[in-house]
């Protein structure tokens, strides 16, 4: 940390900048969220699993509730957007996809500072969360 | 008034983005998915079969509860001073009819959403600690990835047993934690040295310029594999294990490790929900009336913070967890 900003007490630049994208990212993902679910729960868009039909699968194991669900796993529910319990996922998925989209001008801020180790960790974790996010690793339940 | 107009312009820009993004899924899905809807209706009458009749209770009335209940355990949550996702997995687990594989997705997206929204405020402050939390975030995201597909690899079992047992030494450490507001640092470590890991910030009651180091940086980002771990496979988030380790351990103010903690939970339990989303653990019908809950609760507990006894509420909390910790446990044991 530079002793300029240190002797201030101020949070560094590029902490601004993320705090400031995570405020109107995660803020946009839960009013979605909430707006997507009022459509769902009113009916106002069908959903892929009949609003009744969806007690009787949390009650069970994942793989139950795929199965007889006919749930995609990984990045299958794009395709079931149209169906209200599926569009449900934009906001969840904004939620979870934020941390990587802030982590992306952290690399050049700390490049341009010459901090390499902090710009190599700031790469490493994008690259992190994308593994997770790709759901290479992710298909099926026990 | 820069700045302001800049945001004006991100918040007007991210609206319209989210409106678009929404008009353009409806319709680009609109024809998606089609045949695979047809064919879930048999599938469901099959279900119906299998599983037995409907379950006699309205399909609206546990998330109608789960709202409720969620809006309080956010007040609880508050004023005992954990984190949302610590409580609801133990008692959602115990007291509702989901399985556990949906309730850790849940409790995931719980403890998400609540460190995104309270993130922001915490950077501003300089009461989270980029720098701090960067080396930290990596191990711990990297070994939640590996405990959530633990957790989703082990039988239920021995889950709710592990969580039994989790639980209930959560509830001790809470009761037995003694945290220190300014840990004395006396020399900084080497690695803590090369990687920055300082700090400063001001103390809003009396205007004070309070500045911070780290030590034994190295035990305690090895600690973070095990809590990177814990939370992933249990969906707890961490914030109970963060705290002590950065305060403690590391010798972090004790305002430092509370906000980088509740910062970190945004970065840890983002990779461990992606794999909890990508097996579709996550069902929407039950998973938002727990975040919109969980977050309308914890805005009234900040309000009711003020007026309120928090050592009794921090007792009652430490009694809850050992209860539903001993649910699960004797869950986990089959009786």
């Amino acid at each position: 940390m530079s002793d300029q900003i240190k002797a201030t007490g101020k949070a560094s630049p590029e902490q601004i900048t993320y705090a400031n994208m995570l405020f109107y990212g995660s803020w946009s993902g839960l009013a979605l969220m909430a707006v997507t679910y009022l459509l769902y729960v009113f009916g106002i868009i069908t959903p892929h699993i009949p609003l009744e039909k969806v007690p009787l699968l949390w009650s069970q194991p994942v793989h139950t509730y795929l199965e007889l669900g006919q749930v995609p796993t990984g990045w299958g529910w794009a395709v079931l957007l149209g169906k209200g319990d599926f569009l449900n996922f934009l906001g969840i998925v904004l939620l979870a996809a934020m941390t990587i989209v802030c982590y992306i001008p952290l690399i050049p801020a700390f490049l341009k500072r010459k901090e390499f180790t902090f710009a190599v960790l700031a790469l490493a974790e994008i690259l992190v969360l994308m593994f997770a996010a790709s759901g290479i690793v992710g298909g099926g339940g026990h | 008034m820069t700045m302001n107009r800049k945001h004006v312009l991100a918040g007007s820009a991210c609206i319209v983005l989210m409106g678009v993004l929404l008009f353009a899924a409806v319709a680009w899905a609109s024809n998606a998915g089609t045949d695979a809807v047809a064919h879930v209706g048999s599938e469901m009458v099959k279900a119906g079969a299998v599983l037995g009749a409907e379950t006699g209770v309205a399909w609206w009335v546990w998330p109608l509860v789960l709202l409720f209940f969620c809006f309080v355990l956010g007040i609880i949550a508050v004023l005992a001073g954990v984190g949302g996702g610590v409580l609801y997995v133990p008692l959602v687990s115990g007291f509702f009819p989901f399985h556990l594989d949906f309730v850790r997705g849940a409790g995931l997206m719980v403890a998400l959403a609540g460190a995104l929204a309270a993130g922001p405020g915490l950077l501003k402050r300089n009461f989270a600690s980029l720098r701090l939390a960067l080396p930290v975030a990596l191990i711990a995201s990297s070994c939640a990835i590996l405990g959530a597909f633990l957790g989703m690899a082990l039988p239920t079992r021995i889950v709710q047993l592990f969580l039994g047992i989790t639980i209930m030494g959560i509830a001790i450490l809470i009761l037995c934690s003694k945290n220190s507001a300014r840990p004395v640092v006396t020399k900084q470590d080497a690695l803590g040295l090369a990687l920055g890991m300082n700090g400063s910030y001001v103390e809003p009651s009396t205007g004070e310029l309070v500045e911070w180091k780290t030590h034994r940086t190295l035990p305690g980002l090895l600690m973070f594999i095990i809590i990177g771990i814990m939370a992933g496979m249990f969906g707890l988030g961490a914030g109970w294990a963060n705290v002590p380790v950065l305060n403690l351990m590391m010798g972090a103010p004790l305002k430092v490790a509370v906000g980088t903690s509740k910062f970190l939970l945004s970065i840890t339990d983002t990779s461990a929900a992606w794999v909890y989303l990508n097996k579709g653990c996550v069902i929407p019908l039950m998973a938002i009336p727990s975040i919109i809950g969980l977050m309308l609760g914890s805005f009234v507990g900040v309000r009711l913070l003020a007026k309120a006894k928090p050592t009794f509420i921090r007792y009652m909390v430490i009694g809850v967890l050992l209860f539903a910790g001993g649910k699960a446990l004797l869950k986990g044991l089959g009786v």
